[in-house]
Order: C-alpha cells, then structure tokens, then sequence
C-alpha cells in the first residue's frame, strides 16, 4: 500500500507530464513486482468489482466519526469526493501495519462474501489505523474512482522506459481482458504475450479533428475519405474459432450483439478487423439511441435484436493470418474488399464505403450532407499511412459537420467533483418556451479557469434558493452552447434530447430574453428530419 | 452584552465596540490582522505585545493603550481584560463582566503550539462568541512537528536541485510561525518587503525572530538558490528574481485536495492559526459556557452540532437580527 499511496500523492503533487513519467519510472522500478501489476492496472482503470457500496461507506464513515448524517453531507459538500471526504473525518494519524498492495486487494477480496458487520469493521479498523494519505488511496480502491491524471500514454510511456520496448508493443501488450489475478507481471509484458492471448485486440487507431480547411493537408489524392459514422468504434477479433468484439473502451461486449455470432467460422481464422457497430433498418443509419440500449442491458432478448438490427461498419483489417497493420491504408482496403465483399448481404457486416472525389470540393459537398446521412462528418485517412496505435498525427483525420448552436440561459448551478470541488462548474441551461425557460441541456466543458472562477463568482452572488447541493440562479448569464445529434424527446421538458452539449462562449452580449427558444429548436429538427 | 451592529459588535452598558469595521470612539481590538484592526478609531485598546503592530499598519499617531494579559480595564463598569489566543503574536480573547455575567470574545484562536505567540488558555464564561472559520469535522491539523518536517524535506530537495524555496504566508502570525518551525540550517531565509516590515516591527519589540535577510537589500545579481523566501504574495517580478522556484502555500485550506490543486502552487501544507474541529469542541468544553455563539466560516454546522449536544447555541448575527439583547 505504501508505494502505491506515495505513488499517487506523488503524481497528484505535478501537473507536468514529463514530470508524472518520471515519478511512474521510479515507481515501477522500486515497487515489488505484484504491486507494479496492480498499480498498472489500477492506472488503466481495471478495477474489481466493489466489495461495498458508496451508502456503506458513508454509513460507516459517519458511525466511525461519530457524526451525525447531515454533518457528513456538510463535509461531502466541502471536500467534493467521497474517498477524500472520509479520509479526512476518520483518518488514524499513521499507519500502522505495512502491507504490500497485493496483499491488500486479496485480504479486500475475502471481505466480498462475509457480511455487512465484518466488512464495516474490517473497513473502519483499517480507516483508523492508517495516515489521511494512505486512507485516501485506500478509499479510490474501495470506490473506484482511481483518477489521477495519469492517461494511458504516460503509463505506456512509462513502461516503455522500464522494459525497454517501444510505445506500440508496451500499449499492445497492455490491451485486453488479463486482470492482476490471472497474469502475472512478466507474463503480461512477455515478448509473446500478444500470441498467448487469443483475445487480444490491437491498439485502436485514433483520428485528429481537422479544424482548418482540408487544403492545409496537401492534395485530395493522398487521402482516401469516408463517412464518419455515429456508432460505437469496435475490432472483430475472429480467432481459433471465436469470435470477441472489442470496445473502444476496451471491454468485451460480444455478448451485447449476438448477432454477429453467425460471422464465426465464416470470417478467416485469424482476423481482426476494424469498425463500427450500427444500428441499421436496411441500409438506414438508426440514430445512436437505439444503440445505447443495447450497451446498458445486461441480456439482449432476441426480439431486442429483431427491432433493431445491428450491423458491423468495417473500415481497417488489421490481421489477417498475419499482423497487416504495416501495410499502406489503400493495401489494407483492398484486403478488406477481398475479404468483406464475398460474404453477400444477409451477412451482418458491410465495408464502409469510400467517397469518390478529384477534388477537395467535392468532399466539401459530401459533407454538407452527411447530417442527412446519419453520420457526423467525413474521415480523411492517408493512403499510404501505415495502422498506428493512438492519435498520430496525420495518419486520419476527421472532418465533422459544423456542430447545431443555441444560445441558452443558465438556470441552474451545481460544484464540481474531484478538482473542481467547492466550485460551482456543473450548469443547467435552458430555452424559452411559452414564456418561460425550461431545462434544455446540461454541460460541464468548455469554459476557461479563469471563465469557470468568473461563474462561480455569479452563482455564489446570484443564488435565489438551495436544493441539496443544487442552487438556482437568477436567469441572466446566456451562453452558446453546441451539440452534435438532435431528437425528440418525450422525457425532456423541452421536447428534445441532444449529445454532447458543451459550451461554446458566455455572450455577454445577450440578455436573458434575447436567447433562443423552443422554435428554433423545433425548426433545427424540421430541417434535419427533411433531410433524412 | 454584545450586540452585532453595522460598526461591528458592541457592548452597551460599557459603550465600545469589539473589531469595529467602521469609525467609532473606543475600540477594543482581539489582534493586528487588518481584518480586525482598522483605522479611524478614536481610541484603541489592545495588549501591550499588539500596539507596536497597530502602530505600523494603522499609523504611528493613533492611540493605542496597551495592557498586559489577564488585566483589567474597567470601562463604565464593565470589566474588561485580555487572555492569549494563540492566534498570532500579541492576539487575545476578550473577557467582559458586568452585573456577575462573564462573556468572552474568541477572536481568532487556535491551540497549537506556536513559535512566537503564547499559548490559549480557556477563560470560563457564561456566553462564549467563538469563531467557526475551519468548523467542521474534517478538519483536523497535523501536529506542527509532522508538517515543519514536511516543509523542511521540500525545501532540502528543491535546495539540492538547486532551486529556490518560495511559500506564502501572511505577513503577520504565519509569516514568523515559518521561520520558527523550520530548520534554518537548511539555507538563508529572505522576506519579502511586507514580511520584511513585520518582522523588524516584531523584532524591535523584542521577539526573538531567527535572523532573515530582506530580499530587496539583496544583490539583484545574487543567486537565491536554496533560499527560503518568504513573501505575502508570487507575483511574476519574484519568480523572475528567484530563476528556478518551486512554490508553496501554507493555511489550513491546504487540507483539501481541491483547493492545493487549484492554488497554482506546487506544494500546499497545512498550516493554521485557527482552531480545528477537535480543538473547537474541547474549547467550548473548557470555557463551561451555556451559551455559544458562532461566527465566521461554518458557523451553521457549529450551531446545529452544538444544539444536537444539548447546548444553547446559535449564529452571532443571527442574535444581531433578531434584537433580543
């Protein structure tokens, strides 16, 4: 435990990431193997399941300090994070046992099948007898929140420097399903580690938003474009006869599509293609909410699958009996064609259509209507670019559709988590709509710190009433909010539901009355649905 | 007894004021943060150890009458004395008797040992006005040895990097609280001209300081490497003049993640010269009051806790509306 609490409280002492490298570097070469394996995948986000829930900590926590509840919630409110919260009310001053970090996650693993009374006294006795320090990395174990400002990349590049390999190999060997419990550290990071894995996907390839006008990239023959399409980015790991479907966010949800099941023994053996997941009526893009469905149900009933058939966008092969990612783009869409087109229409799969275009112009008119299409915009991929893992630069690039606007007025305030605790950084926004505003979006993103210290000053000064940690707010700052996807919504106040609101600007220039209102939205929608 | 007012909290039947923010005749002053000791009173009453402060921030023509701790000034019948705080040098809890009712005044206080300012000591009363300003639970202090330790091994690593040491604190209390908790073994400590100015006021009035440089007598061409510079502010100026510095802040907001991170220094230790949750609890115990007031900070908390214990408890500006007294 000891080295993975001055790893964390040395990483959140730095903002500067050559800085976090090296403090991984040392870390991963001082700590005792297991505790590296569990600091990496801890890093990554691979936690276990919590052995309790947030209301247990909290119930336990106000018993060991001796508080009552609402103080609890007073303290909550001030600190802003729960492991923290608890840290501070019930720390023991210093640590007295030192265990290794394996150690602890086992003797928190025997905890999961006992009952509530040894678990809140194993959780209090451990809570008491360590340093606020140590006990607010014990708490990020318990809940999860593991978030230390250390991205995937530092850890990469970190291990890189460790084990002496290049960042590619290090992120391949890190992709997939192992867990601290059914690998060990040298296994994981062996040079064949890739092959004893049948389930390993490959590093996804990650495109740059192209923000300038597609000119800056040269001539329109280097690139090859097509559409970008609004689903959920997967690799088809089809390999010793089983067929693994692969998120970005790398989790296993083969079992959410099952439909796909019948490529298994069709496909080549082995071949991990690129793509993405779709919802489609024939050859019509359905709109990301059906597809959401299928990720938050745990079982996919069979006519779930019926009513709305998924289909897999393929647009990358990246093995094929052999790992191909080295070839150009143009080589391995030609491989892909060999390999997709022969399987006919009934199959759940279809290649990603290349747009045709001689000019960079004609990509421009291909763009003005890939709203209608249901898809976000135009991926721009180089033609002779090898597959890279990550955001290189230059390799694709994508080319969204200019995002909808609206100018909105905040009427609500909530303080922030984590970083942005005891600041007001969380807003509802909302639209006229028969004379009165109505909730419309909620965004986080967007402001400056500086921009973020000027609202929360206008909350604190504009508050009209409290609920709980909420406060509503004279409606008088108006903002520009954007958002991609735009539907109606029975469930919303306003009538609609967008994706991805964030905000633009604060228009000091507008005032509360002069923001948008329910008919423009109304008329957005109009002009997309004419178009589809 | 006392009763807030636009002014600041007034007693009556004695006809002063406690930390008046406005011009009054007779003003009874806990300590010299500007905070609590503003200019254009008529006269002011203070400990003997707060008037050479006064007379450096509020001018040297004011007056200013100092008494020792534990004596008494009797003001239109009310007996008035001044207890340690242990807040900051020469700060004091103000004891008010009249007609047999004792109240006392907190100031800002806090139980920790300090360097340069003696120690609280619980005075009984009957209404005890304390201030609130870390009032809740999840603030508990490191003992001063821990974090000295911890200030000292930040400067002894930047010093050997070949860095300066740059750490913020106010100019009075946590300015000369620094310099008595570190080890000045470490490497020269420079002060800022504001913390320059205090610690030669407190200096000359006898306080045995460890010795400090002023940094604006520095050779500009000097290198501060390893130095421990101590000012009331970073601004660019000094980040230029110290080259390679790493930054720190010391208060008791330090407590919380949050706030570190969103300081903009790189190190936050937690420094306070208020009280903490436990020592407030023992605190009220101590003084044997029946009735508590509360101000500054989480004064809601301490009321609604206090009430939970059986206590007679409410906020001070509460009373102040209601008009009761």
């Amino acid at each position: 435990m000891k080295h993975l609490s001055a790893l964390y409280h040395a990483l959140d002492a730095t903002t500067k990431t050559g800085r976090k490298v090296d403090v991984l570097v040392k870390a991963f070469t001082s700590m005792p193997s297991d505790d590296v394996l569990w600091s990496i995948a801890l890093l990554l986000g691979k936690r276990p399941r919590r052995i309790c829930t947030t209301t247990e900590l909290r119930q336990w926590a106000t018993m060991a300090a001796q508080i009552s509840p609402w103080l609890f919630d007073e303290c909550y409110a001030a600190v802003g994070d729960l492991a923290e919260t608890i840290a501070m009310l019930v720390h023991g001053g210093h640590t007295e046992r030192q265990e290794s970090l394996a150690a602890t996650m086992a003797s928190l693993e025997e905890l999961r099948s006992t009952s509530d009374d040894v678990r809140a006294a194993a959780i209090t006795s451990r809570w008491q007898t360590q340093t606020a320090d140590d006990c607010l990395v014990f708490n990020k174990l318990l809940t999860g929140g593991f978030r230390v400002g250390v991205s995937r990349g530092l850890v990469v590049r970190a291990l890189a420097v460790v084990f002496q390999a290049d960042e590619a190999t290090i992120t391949h060997r890190l992709m997939g399903n192992w867990t601290p419990n059914t690998i060990t550290l040298d296994q994981l990071m062996a040079a064949d580690s890739v092959v004893a894995d049948a389930a390993k996907p490959y590093p996804f390839c990650l495109a740059s938003p192209l923000d300038a006008a597609p000119e800056h990239l040269g001539l329109v023959d280097e690139y090859r474009a097509e559409w970008k399409w609004d689903g959920i980015r997967a690799q088809l790991v089809h390999r010793g006869g089983r067929l693994y479907v692969w998120s970005r966010g790398e989790e296993l949800i083969t079992d959410r599509f099952p439909e796909l099941d019948v490529l298994r023994g069709i496909l080549p053996d082995p071949l991990v293609l690129d793509g993405e997941l779709l919802a489609m009526d024939n050859t019509t893009v359905l709109p990301f909410a059906h597809l959401q469905k299928r990720i938050s149900r745990r079982t996919i009933s069979a006519a779930m699958v019926r009513a709305v058939p998924v289909r897999f966008m393929a647009y990358d092969v990246l093995e094929h009996g052999y790992d191909c990612r080295h070839l150009a783009y143009h080589e391995r869409r030609r491989l892909l064609e060999t390999i997709v087109e022969p399987l006919g229409a009934s199959m759940p799969i279809t290649i990603s259509p290349t747009i045709q275009a001689s000019e960079w112009s004609h990509l421009e008119d291909a763009r003005q209507r890939a709203r209608a299409l249901g898809t976000e915009g135009l991926m721009l991929k180089r033609r002779d670019a090898p597959y890279q893992p990550g955001r290189t630069k230059g390799v694709w690039w994508k080319w969204k559709v200019e995002p909808y606007t609206v100018d909105a007025v905040m009427i609500y305030a909530q303080a922030g988590h984590g970083n942005r605790a005891s600041q007001f950084t969380d807003y509802t926004f909302a639209i006229w709509k028969d004379g009165a505003l109505v909730p419309f979006a909620k965004a986080y993103s967007g402001l400056t710190k500086a921009e973020i210290a000027r609202v929360d000053a206008f909350v604190k000064a504009n508050t009209k009433e409290r609920f709980g940690p909420v406060r509503t707010v004279v409606p008088s700052m108006v903002f520009e909010l954007a958002f991609e996807g735009l539907q109606r919504s029975a469930r919303h106040k306003s009538g609609v539901a967008v994706r991805f609101p964030r905000i633009v600007r604060i228009r000091d220039d507008k005032t509360a009355d002069q923001a948008d209102s329910h008919q423009t939205i109304l008329a957005m929608l109009d002009a997309h649905e004419q178009r589809t | 007894m006392l009763v807030p007012t636009s002014h600041g909290l007034y007693c009556p039947q004695g006809d002063f004021f406690i930390d008046p923010r406005r011009s009054v005749a007779r003003a009874v002053i806990t300590h010299g943060h500007s905070d609590h000791a503003y200019r254009g009173m008529d006269a002011y009453l203070c400990t003997q150890e707060t008037v050479p402060i006064l007379r450096h921030r509020l001018g040297a023509h004011g007056h200013y009458h100092g008494v020792r701790y534990g004596e008494t000034v009797v003001m239109n019948g009310v007996r008035v004395s001044f207890h340690p705080a242990g807040h900051v040098i020469g700060s004091a809890q103000v004891r008010l008797e009249y007609a047999g009712e004792v109240w006392v005044v907190s100031g800002d206080y806090k139980r920790q040992a300090d360097p340069f300012a003696v120690s609280f000591e619980p005075v009984r009363c009957s209404t005890f006005i304390t201030e609130t300003t870390f009032g809740l639970p999840i603030y508990r202090w490191p003992s001063p040895s821990v974090v000295a330790a911890e200030i000292n091994n930040w400067w002894r690593e930047n010093a050997a990097a070949g860095r300066t040491s740059i750490i913020q604190a106010y100019s009075l209390g946590k300015a000369q609280r620094i310099m008595g908790m570190v080890d000045a073994s470490i490497g020269p400590m420079m002060a800022t001209s504001a913390v320059h100015a205090m610690n030669t006021v407190l200096a000359d009035a006898g306080h045995a300081l460890p010795p400090w440089k002023n940094l604006a007598a520095v050779d500009r061409n000097e290198p501060l490497t390893g130095s421990l510079v101590i000012t009331t502010g970073i601004d660019a100026a000094l980040l230029r003049r110290c080259k390679d510095a790493a930054t720190a802040s010391a208060s008791g907001w330090m407590a919380i993640r949050g706030f570190r991170r969103r300081g903009n220094h790189d190190r936050g230790f937690v420094v306070s010269d208020h009280t903490d949750w436990p020592d407030l609890m023992r605190t009220i115990r101590e003084t044997g009051a029946e009735r508590i007031l509360a101000t500054h900070g989480s004064t809601s908390a301490v009321v609604r806790t206090l009430q939970e214990q059986g206590l007679q408890a409410a906020e001070l500006e509460d009373v102040g509306m209601e008009r009761t007294e």
